[in-house]
């Protein structure tokens, strides 16, 4: 089944916005395409459009969490966070600001925009700041889950979606914890560490080469004990991500694993490079080797 | 507390002034000349009667906000803050040292006295502007004022501008700019580098209520200040004219004093001159 995480967060919103009077939404122009236009019609009072001024949302959103509001920021991830890097670090996570974002068409998942519409390096910006949670689910299911998770915790907190509809690889029933990381597929030869979209992958390639995933939905705080506890049995590591290979969630393994179980670990994600137009999502994906095939040849060269 | 007489607001503000000018001589660097043009402004706001605050509810929900987008100045600021009692008056004497509450810029992550972290030009407006929509969100009875105190270098960030905008958009009448219009930023006079004179004209255009002030006339403050309250649909601004380096001769206008390290003679004559 393929569905696209900004749908199931446009739900995860509304739903939100009936439990919680204190839930706000903000998005920089840009509402239909995160799907905030339901919350917008149902909630009329609780959602601002702050026009295409990304660096003042964030700002306006950290008064709103100071005054006892929580309020969700959503927009496109090479803007948010990409564009407002600074106003997140002073005015969010130095004032543990109860603020809440969104960066959607994360990754290669607006194939046709090109580079100024294609987030690589997001993760890289969130996961340096102190405070800051970074979230990026395997996929609708998991970041309806996510959504509402981050609503019950204090602080501010990143979340990574994708545009494209991706494959649904988790359940309802799986358990969704901020902060745990889930094997969900147990194996012996090799640990394959993924994130967001590329979970769907990891478990296929997983398949073929009896391997063991890990969904890392949270990227900080990393769980560290799951992923030792991997590593200690299969003794090598595959990360994937639909990220640049610098500061992502393959660079946040390999920080742990170096100083605290140094195994061979090698980074799956985006080159050094911006992104670029395709017509197609899958083409960008087999361009820079985000596949199945690709995963198990790193494998054979362990 | 009672507003001080005018008589009292000026020796409030010299003792400001003295403390500020110690605090950075003993901490080894920081900015004097915006220290001692916003010196008045402040003053005025925490002992005139303008702002409504507990130190000893710092949350209080019915506070007034004071946000210091200037960051930089911050040393009479805490000055102003220690002269009210929010903290020991000593602890002037520790500004920038190593696990100090009085960061080189307010910091919210090292002392729960500053409504939100500033140093960052830019920032300070957004954020009180979301503060502003808060309190009208959920008390639209509400009598609490968010006042912000820029300065007229921070009026270059394109940031500022966004949440301008925004605060007119939403008739935030109860959000007070205060413009610190020293003349000066880090790269010289302001018309020099960005030219901003026209600054009232470009708030009217904004739909912001304007007013100016002689930013270091009490008289001239107090009766600007006073209108916070009016105009219950539009923001207002306050462009303070002020001098930078005011109360040193030899600080005022003049470029060196944006920040610096002060010697033990300059620290001296300053502080006769304050006297």
């Amino acid at each position: 089944m393929l569905i696209s995480m900004r749908d199931a967060f446009g739900e995860a919103m509304l739903e939100l916005g009936k439990q919680n009077p204190k839930v706000l939404a903000l998005t920089a122009d840009l509402g239909p395409s995160v799907r905030l236009d339901g919350f917008a019609r149902e909630f009329p009072d609780r959602f601002f459009n702050v026009g295409v001024a990304e660096a003042n949302m964030i700002g306006l959103a950290a008064g709103m969490a100071l005054e006892g509001f929580i309020p969700f920021c959503a927009s496109f991830a090479v803007f948010l966070p990409g564009r407002c890097f600074d106003q997140i670090r002073v005015s969010l996570c130095q004032n543990k600001a109860n603020v809440k974002l969104v960066g959607s068409h994360c990754g290669f998942t607006n194939p046709g925009d090109g580079a100024s519409a294609q987030s690589v390096e997001d993760i890289a910006l969130m996961r340096v700041l102190p405070e800051m949670t970074v979230i990026c689910p395997a996929d609708a299911i998991e970041t309806k889950k996510a959504v509402l998770a981050m609503a019950h915790q204090n602080g501010p907190a990143y979340l990574r979606i994708s545009r494209t509809e991706t494959q649904v690889v988790t359940s309802k029933s799986d358990p969704f914890k901020i902060g745990e990381a889930r094997v969900i597929k147990q194996g012996k030869k090799i640990t394959l560490i993924a994130c967001g979209t590329m979970v769907g992958i990891a478990l296929q390639a997983a398949e073929k080469i009896d391997g063991e995933v890990i969904n890392l939905s949270t990227i900080k705080p990393l769980d560290k004990a799951t992923i030792l506890k991997s590593i200690r049995k299969t003794g090598r590591v595959i990360t994937i991500e639909e990220h640049s290979i610098y500061g992502g969630m393959g660079s946040a393994v390999t920080e742990m694993v170096s100083q605290q179980y140094p195994v061979p670990v090698k980074i799956m994600g985006i080159p050094d490079v911006f992104g670029e137009s395709a017509r197609e999502y899958q083409q960008l994906l087999d361009k820079y080797g985000l596949t199945v095939e690709n995963i198990i040849k790193n494998y054979k060269l362990f | 507390m009672v507003p001080l007489t005018i008589s009292d607001l000026q020796e409030t503000a010299k003792v400001i002034r003295r403390n500020s000018i110690e605090a950075i001589y003993k901490a080894g660097s920081g900015h004097p000349g915006g220290s001692l043009s916003a010196t008045d402004i402040l003053v005025s706001l925490f002992f005139g009667g303008v702002l409504n605050l507990d130190k000893k509810d710092l949350k209080s929900e019915k506070r007034d906000r004071f946000i210091l987008s200037c960051g930089h100045v911050c040393p009479s600021f805490y000055a102003v803050l220690a002269r009210l009692g929010f903290f020991n008056e000593d602890l002037l004497g520790n500004l920038r040292d190593l696990g100090s509450s009085l960061q080189g810029h307010p910091s919210s992550v090292y002392a729960d006295f500053i409504e939100t972290s500033t140093g960052s030009l830019g920032q300070g407006l957004s954020v009180g502007a979301g503060m502003a929509l808060g309190i009208k969100f959920k008390t639209p009875s509400s009598k609490c004022k968010i006042v912000v105190l820029s300065s007229d270098g921070e009026q270059n960030e394109g940031s500022h501008w966004e949440a301008v905008m925004q605060s007119a958009f939403h008739k935030l009448g109860n959000l007070c700019l205060i413009i610190d219009k020293n003349r000066m930023q880090v790269g010289g006079e302001t018309k020099k580098v960005l030219d901003m004179d026209s600054l009232s004209a470009k708030y009217k255009s904004f739909d912001w209520e304007v007013y100016e002030a002689d930013g270091h006339d009490f008289r001239s403050l107090l009766s600007v200040f006073s209108r916070f309250n009016e105009a219950k649909d539009k923001p207002k601004v306050v462009i303070c004219k002020t001098v930078r380096g005011k109360g040193v001769s030899f600080m005022e206008d003049n470029l060196k004093y944006h920040s610096c390290t002060l010697s033990e003679e300059e620290y001296r004559k300053a502080m006769e001159e304050l006297c």
